[in-house]
């Protein structure tokens, strides 16, 4: 059996999405010496279907600690963007003039209402939000339609193009020297004599310490370290069009508008396993409801619709777990890669670094699923 | 840019851009335009670059104008017909790129 | 239109024709969808409603189209003119836009018939006004009559550019010049296919008659060029480019560029067939079998789509296709959809045993492949291959991240002229080739569809 390659890091990342790829560069630029192992160009990449949406309104209605969680997030966003487009060249389109979830229903307003007064409750007031009826909605947003119901509106939401901040972490990953390897699917990990061995098909990779960020295989992956990370697939389709002229002034959770000019349409759940495709229904639902709440885009052409796996933990909130078992092992799983990105360059990766305990932190564990 | 091999062939009037011309009947939008030797025919909408039909065959988009207050229709997929409203997606005062 | 057929045929050329005629023969309910006005597809585009008055002018191949559409036209067939596919999954579902309408609709069995396009043949300045594709010379052509006003410059190599220079000829028109980038190397190694290609022996008189007109008109040959530039500010000025290492500049307002042709894989990738990479043609083809059935159960690919053998050989193929459907729906036993078919692969076997010799001689240049890097590789949102190239270079995962990250192929072409480029310069920044890259993903809408088209549908 011939000798495999061996590589010695003092951290090994799991993945090189938005989450993997931001908490890289937070721990290489304590000089750590990081190696990112990524998946293929065609594997299921959930950074690809991430709707770009910096999102705190309604996030942890029922888990006060992600509803600060997600503020604290949002709030260093402005702040994030600026040194990684100094650092980088890349903008990415951050507009963070607040945003606007549209009710279709009375039942919808109701619930909306009901969590926004929970999410301000559990930040003591630190989240504000306003509901908008038809006519004020439409002072802001002339082009909604006038049989709208309304919408929630909170000013610390925002947007970005999602696929720019992966290309902008992944400038910084190069800029730092982390060592980024494209097509290295782990197939196993192990502990061995003090230091942990993560096995791909071609090398075996050493390292102090380990992080995964491996979306969907994270459950698989982190088995062999003793770590329980319940993770599902979420299925969301997007549609893209044609540039259209500016009409938007924030983001939405329906329908944004790019810095190019396309509208982005999104916001579908569906619980169908490993499958992302686009499908006829729900490419035709979606599209019906974007003309419904705004009717002049019934000209506007569709350029691509496409589907993503969304990472799904069983109560929706993200895991940030620190082994016990393993001191070193860590496991990171999250459906929110745009919002939380800036909290996992920086606070995240710190705490990863440290030994220090974080109360906030804490709540996090995957230990909240053992019952 | 091309020219009819059967110049006795039946003619129709469209509109473009707000003027009357006469063209071979029975073509393309994107035929008659370039029998106009109107080219270019579109700015592109990144760099407002000249463009003009590539393909004819509906796959490069090249050829996109406004029929009909419609926008953004390949001409190449569209067959002229008598009193046709046809307008340029040229961007205005857009400078020559080399 | 119905909401279900047994048989949907999407593509109403050659393949797409004799698929319909073939299963509708032995009862199958059969509907064609197709883009165009009329049958046809591109090869026999209008050959039944030609605006030319004489239309041997293109040469007898073309005319031999007329009967095939007239035949087909009296088929036992729902043919639906003006129809696009946007949408097509593994499920047999369908979407298409009809008249401006859309309709969904579903299929026991697809037939995805939709033919082949131009390989891009990317260059600096390849997206100036006046840069057009040989194909889209031999469409005006046949569907307005219509030949460039002045002398043009054909570029590129292929029998197909052959073919246009000797119907411009035919026609009067006055070529400046034939700037030929095919490889005198490839020469040898096509003559190892030779004594295959003496079975289709009038492929190969065509070919010498076609090469014999083009020397006797004069037309200047300029052969095994390279580096080929346009220039030009508004429009297309002049054709620069390096013959056998020497500079060369023709001034023209027209250039038309062939490269040969690829198979169109869209509707299939959409679909989730299974395609594997053809290394001679350099072209992405769908796995199908000897009867063209792909990798999904349900779906087939006929004709060009499946795989460039040309129009008798799509027209031989699509019989096949609609045999084995017949049978599998139950209308054909076995032994006698082998007893048809026999005679059926017998032809389609001569007919294809030019393309060894053909691939191989026209094999394309690598230097045509991979521009340099202030070419254009996506058009449509104007990225340049030295971006893709920094991209891959930096350890990039492959096109699809590198679309993601340059919005190369998110503008309306759907990748259609840029997917073979980036994968193109992977290939050669990492030398393994684009099976092992990995595809650029193909995604639904297939064809332009709006929001309030797809709001309002059924």
């Amino acid at each position: 059996m011939p000798l495999k390659t061996s590589f010695n890091f003092d951290t090994v990342i799991v993945g090189g999405g938005l989450v993997g790829a931001a908490i890289a560069c937070g721990i290489a630029s304590t000089g750590s010496r990081v190696a990112v192992l990524d998946g293929g160009d065609r594997d299921f990449r959930a950074s690809r279907g991430n709707f770009g949406l910096i999102w705190v309104q309604g996030k942890g209605a029922d888990f006060p600690a992600y509803a600060r969680l997600s503020g604290i997030a949002a709030r260093q966003w402005a702040e994030f963007s600026d040194e990684l487009c100094d650092a980088t060249g890349i903008d990415v389109g951050l507009q963070q003039t607040g945003g606007y979830d549209f009710c279709l229903t009375p039942e919808e307003w109701e619930a909306r209402e009901w969590e926004m007064r929970q999410v301000a409750a559990h930040t003591e007031g630190e989240f504000e939000y306003q509901m908008l009826d038809q006519r004020e909605l439409s002072k802001r947003i002339p082009e909604v339609s006038s049989d709208l119901l309304g919408a929630s509106y909170s000013s610390q939401d925002g947007h970005v193009n999602p696929l720019y901040l992966l290309r902008a972490l992944h400038q910084r990953m190069h800029h730092l020297a982390v060592d980024y390897r494209p097509a290295q699917a782990v197939q196993s990990s192990r502990r061995q004599d003090g230091e942990f061995i993560v096995a791909t098909r071609d090398a075996d990779f050493h390292a102090e310490r380990v992080v995964f960020c491996a979306g969907l295989s994270n459950q698989r992956l982190c088995r062999d370290l003793d770590m329980h990370i319940p993770v599902q697939p979420l299925r969301g389709q997007l549609l893209i069009t044609d540039r259209v002229p500016r009409f938007l002034p924030a983001a939405t959770l329906q329908v944004r508008q790019t810095a190019e000019g396309s509208l982005q349409i999104g916001d579908s759940h569906e619980d169908v396993g490993l499958d992302e495709s686009a499908t006829l229904e729900v490419i035709t639902r979606l599209a019906r409801r974007a003309v419904r709440i705004f009717p002049h885009l019934a000209q506007v052409r569709l350029n691509r619709a496409w589907g993503a796996l969304r990472v799904m933990t069983p109560d929706g909130v993200p895991i940030y777990h620190r082994s016990v078992e393993h001191p070193g092992a860590f496991a990171v799983s999250c459906h929110s890669g745009v919002t939380l990105a800036a909290f996992h360059a920086r606070q995240l990766a710190s705490w990863i670094c440290s030994d220090v305990d974080d109360p906030l932190m804490n709540h996090f564990s995957a230990a909240r699923f053992d019952v | 840019m091309f020219r009819l091999l059967d110049t006795a062939v039946a003619q129709i009037v469209i509109e473009l851009d707000g003027v009357e011309v006469s063209v071979p009947a029975g073509v393309s939008v994107a035929a008659a335009l370039l029998y106009l030797d109107q080219v270019p025919l579109r700015h592109s909408v990144v760099n407002a670059a000249p463009r003009a039909p590539f393909c004819m065959m509906g796959i490069c988009f090249e050829c996109l104008v406004e029929v009909d207050g419609v926008a953004n229709q390949r001409a190449c997929q569209v067959q002229v017909q008598a009193g046709m409203c046809v307008r340029l997606q040229l961007s205005p005062g857009a400078g020559a790129s080399d | 239109m119905k909401a279900a057929y047994q048989l949907v045929v999407i593509g109403a050329g050659p393949a797409g024709m004799a698929v319909a005629q073939t299963a509708a023969r032995h009862g199958i309910e059969v509907a064609v969808i197709d883009e165009q006005a009329d049958a046809g597809g591109q090869i026999y585009r209008n050959v039944d409603a030609s605006p030319l008055a004489d239309i041997d002018l293109l040469g007898r191949d073309y005319v031999f189209g007329r009967q095939l559409v007239q035949e087909f036209k009296h088929a036992a067939v729902e043919y639906f003119a003006n129809a696009a596919v946007w949408y097509l999954d593994a499920n047999g579902e369908i979407g298409i836009i009809v008249d401006g309408v859309h309709r969904r609709i579903s299929a026991q069995r697809i037939v995805i018939a939709c033919g082949a396009q131009e390989r891009p043949m990317p260059f600096p300045g390849w997206d100036k006004a006046g840069v057009m594709t040989a194909g889209a010379g031999q469409i005006l052509m046949k569907s307005a009559g219509m030949v460039p006003g002045e002398a043009p410059i054909l570029a590129g190599s292929g029998p197909l550019l052959l073919l246009l220079a000797w119907q411009y000829l035919r026609a009067g028109v006055k070529i400046r010049a034939l700037v030929d980038t095919t490889q005198s190397a490839s020469r040898w190694t096509a003559m190892r296919h030779f004594p295959k290609a003496i079975a289709a022996s009038d492929y190969l008189f065509k070919g010498l008659q076609l090469v014999t007109a083009i020397r006797r008109a004069r037309v200047p040959w300029l052969r095994e060029a390279s580096n080929l530039r346009a220039e030009g500010d508004e429009r297309l000025r002049a054709l620069n480019f390096d013959c056998r290492g020497k500079p060369q500049r023709i001034e023209t307002s027209l250039l038309l560029l062939h490269q040969g042709v690829i198979p169109s894989v869209q509707i299939a990738a959409a679909a989730g067939c299974e395609a594997s990479w053809n290394d001679v043609q350099q072209c992405w083809q769908p796995v199908v079998d000897h009867w063209g059935q792909s990798s999904a159960d349900n779906i087939f690919v006929a004709g060009d789509a499946a795989g460039i053998g040309g129009a008798r050989a799509a027209w031989l193929g699509g019989q096949l296709a609609g045999l084995q459907i017949a049978h599998q729906l139950g209308e054909l036993e076995q032994a006698q959809r082998d007893r048809l078919a026999l005679p059926v692969r017998n032809a389609r076997a001569r007919h294809l045993a030019i393309r060894p010799f053909l691939d191989s001689w026209y094999r394309v240049a690598d230097s045509c492949l991979v521009p340099r890097d202030e070419t254009l590789a996506c058009r449509c949102e104007e990225v340049s291959v030295g971006e893709i190239r920094a991209l891959a270079a930096m350890g990039c995962s492959g096109p699809n991240q590198a679309k993601a990250f340059t919005r190369c192929g998110m503008g309306p072409c759907q990748g259609r002229f840029c997917g073979a480029t980036m994968e193109q310069i992977f290939a050669s920044e990492t030398a393994l080739n684009p099976q092992q890259i990995g595809r650029f993903n193909s995604r639904p809408p297939l064809k332009p569809v709006t929001l309030g088209q797809l709001a309002c549908s059924d």
